[in-house]
Order: structure tokens, then C-alpha cells, then sequence
């Protein structure tokens, strides 16, 4: 029997990463990416 | 069918080769290491499918905890100026990557998974993790990754990356011990959470030698999320209740100490399909887009042979 929900959840996923691309969350999460994240690193 | 056909290598033999090519692959950019900076080429928006610091000085990707965290952490002040970011491709991202493969990434590319392999490798006495602590990770995902950075604020309605600043070793092994030796600047900001980090990193350190890959099962969030995909994803593990003699050979075997015949797509299997090799009688196997698999020197033998 061919399972449907897999290819339900990865169509909704994609276009949920889709949504979050044209609303510009790549340039968000670019921006933290190349900033150092003191944070991360024990100095925040 | 002589011996050279029977030598065809294992998939298991083969992961460490696929991990430490990830690790290089997704740490490339080799020449910040020589000026104490980071990366920051305009692809590193892209987010990676593991637990990778995007402050190590090579990273070329984004860890998508750490992009999580930053998004629930500014979700309220984006909402105050009607700014719609939502974390929508991030979730996204790890959605799919979920549904395709479920927590596969954990088996076959995680760097910090890779680490942990290779510490354990030391030779002591070896303690099994209690199987109720993989229950932990979940309790760290919903305070640590969403709950904390979303609910406490500053007075602009800023959080913080709560799990990134206080429990990551990842972060303090991959960028807080190299940025601050190779960059001067970062020297005197050194206080109590670097200490605090460096102290953590060395239990946990301690625990990998002892255990097998304890922060995947008891600690990391990345692991707790696609988890909850194998169940549901395109990639199944399956066992063959007629083949299975209950041996357990596989559990022996496996990393992260699963009994795979109770639960093929349990949420703790990391997918590294050590057991679809282990097994001699061939009870477990793999599927994916309607193909199945078993282990290769299973399949690569004759009926004379056998």
C-alpha cells in the first residue's frame, strides 16, 4: 500500500520553507549566520 | 561468487567516510581559520540539516537550532512593528528534511554526532544511558529552543537563544575555544558563561567516552525534531518478525542502543543502518520510494554460496 502522509507532510514543509523565503527570512537568518554569535561561543 | 565479490563494503564501514566528509564539507571555508574570523558569504543563510555552529570560523551554513532560537527569540518585537517573520522557512526546512529521511541526518552527516563516535572510541569501561533520559531532549526543545526565547523578553521584546548561550558544547567546541584563541579581541570579554561552557563541554566530553552519543539522545533538539519524524517519513526501517531470531546482535551494535525488532522507526534510531549490516539473517531492512534493501554481502550472495 503506497503511504500518502509522508508526501503530505513534504508538500505542507515545502510550502511552509517557501512562505518563510518570500516573507525574506533567508536575509534574517543570513544576518545572524554572519555575525558572530557571542552567545554561541560563552561570551553573550 | 569468490571472496572479492563478498568484500563489497558494509554501508557502516563506509559512514565514517560520509561524516567526516559532511563535517569538511559544511566547514570549508578554511581560510577564516587564519584571520580569527567567521565565514560570511551570502550563502550561509542556507540552513544545514545538523547540529553545526554557524560561529565557527569555517561554517558555510546556518545550525538551524541556533536560526530557531533567533526567530522565536525576535518573534515578539517583530510582531510589535508588524514585521512578518515567523521562522516559517526554517520550520520549513526542518520539516522536510524530516519527512524525507526522518532523523537520518543524525546518523550519516551530524559533525557533533561524528565527535561523539570518536571519543567513545576510547578505550574504558563503558556505561549504558539510562533509556528513560532520551525523554530529556524533548523537555530541552520545548524550554530551551522554544519556550524560554519566546516567552522572556527584554523590554523591546527581544529574547534570548537560550539553548545556544547555556547548554550548546557544539558551539563552545566548534567556535567559542577557536575564535578566542585565534582572535585577541574576544580574550578580555572572557567571564563566568565562557567558564561555564568550557566546564560543560568537559562533562560532556567525559559522557561520550563513556556513553554512546548521550547528547544526541538525552540533549539535542535537531535529534528531538526529526525524531518525530520516522514514523511518518518517505524512508522506513522495517524487520522481519520470521527472520529475527532475537539475538541481539543489532542492539549490540547499534550507536545509540535501540532494540530496532520493538520499534523499526522508534524516535531515538538515528538511521545509521549499522543493524541492516549487523544482522546475519538478513531480518532488517530499509525502504525508500518503494525500494527495499538488505545488507549488501546478504544481497551480493549466490544461491550457490549459500
Amino acid at each position: 500500500m503506497k503511504r500518502k502522509l509522508p508526501w503530505v507532510l513534504l508538500t505542507v514543509f515545502l510550502g511552509v520553507m517557501v512562505a518563510g523565503l518570500l516573507l525574506g527570512e533567508y536575509k534574517t537568518v543570513l544576518e545572524k549566520a554572519v555575525t558572530v554569535c557571542l552567545d554561541c561561543i560563552g561570551i553573550g | 561468487m569468490g571472496a572479492k565479490d563478498n568484500a563489497v563494503r558494509k554501508p557502516r564501514e563506509k559512514r565514517s567516510w560520509y561524516q567526516a566528509a559532511f563535517a569538511l564539507g559544511i566547514n570549508a571555508w578554511l581560510p577564516s581559520w587564519f584571520k580569527g574570523e567567521i565565514f560570511q558569504g551570502g550563502v550561509k543563510g542556507v540552513c544545514v540539516p545538523v547540529l553545526n555552529c554557524y560561529s565557527c570560523p569555517s561554517a558555510m551554513g546556518a545550525c538551524p537550532i541556533g536560526a530557531l532560537q533567533t526567530s522565536f527569540a525576535g518573534l515578539r518585537f517583530n510582531l510589535s512593528i508588524a514585521e512578518k517573520k515567523f521562522g516559517l522557512y526554517v520550520a520549513g526546512f526542518l520539516g522536510a528534511v524530516g519527512s524525507v529521511v526522518g532523523r537520518m541526518p543524525c546518523g550519516w552527516v551530524c559533525p557533533f554526532g561524528f565527535i561523539q563516535e570518536l571519543f567513545h572510541k576510547i578505550p574504558t569501561p563503558k556505561v549504558r544511558m539510562p533509556r528513560f533520559m532520551s525523554y530529556f531532549r524533548y523537555v530541552v526543545l520545548a524550554t530551551m529552543v522554544v519556550a524560554l526565547p519566546l516567552l522572556i523578553v527584554d523590554q523591546f521584546g527581544f529574547g534570548q537563544t537560550w539553548f545556544c548561550k547555556w547548554i550548546c558544547p557544539a558551539g563552545t567546541l566548534e567556535a567559542g575555544i577557536p575564535l578566542v584563541i585565534l582572535n585577541t579581541d574576544l580574550r578580555p570579554l572572557i567571564g563566568f558563561m565562557y567558564y561555564w561552557k568550557i566546564a560543560l563541554l568537559v562533562l560532556f566530553i567525559g559522557w561520550f567516552i563513556l556513553s554512546r552519543r548521550p547528547f544526541c539522545r538525552a540533549i539535542c533538539p535537531l535529534g528531538a525534531i526529526f525524531g518525530l519524524f520516522n514514523k511518518a517519513s518517505l524512508f522506513r526501517m522495517a524487520v522481519d518478525d520470521e527472520k529475527c531470531t532475537l539475538c541481539d546482535k543489532c542492539y549490540k551494535d547499534c550507536p545509540v542502543e535501540i532494540k530496532i525488532y520493538e520499534s523499526p522507526n522508534s524516535p531515538d534510531c538515528v538511521r545509521c543502518l549499522k543493524c541492516v549490516s549487523s544482522c546475519k539473517f538478513g531480518a532488517i531492512s530499509y525502504e525508500f520510494l518503494g525500494k527495499r534493501e538488505v545488507a549488501q554481502d546478504l544481497r551480493v550472495k549466490s544461491p550457490a554460496s549459500s
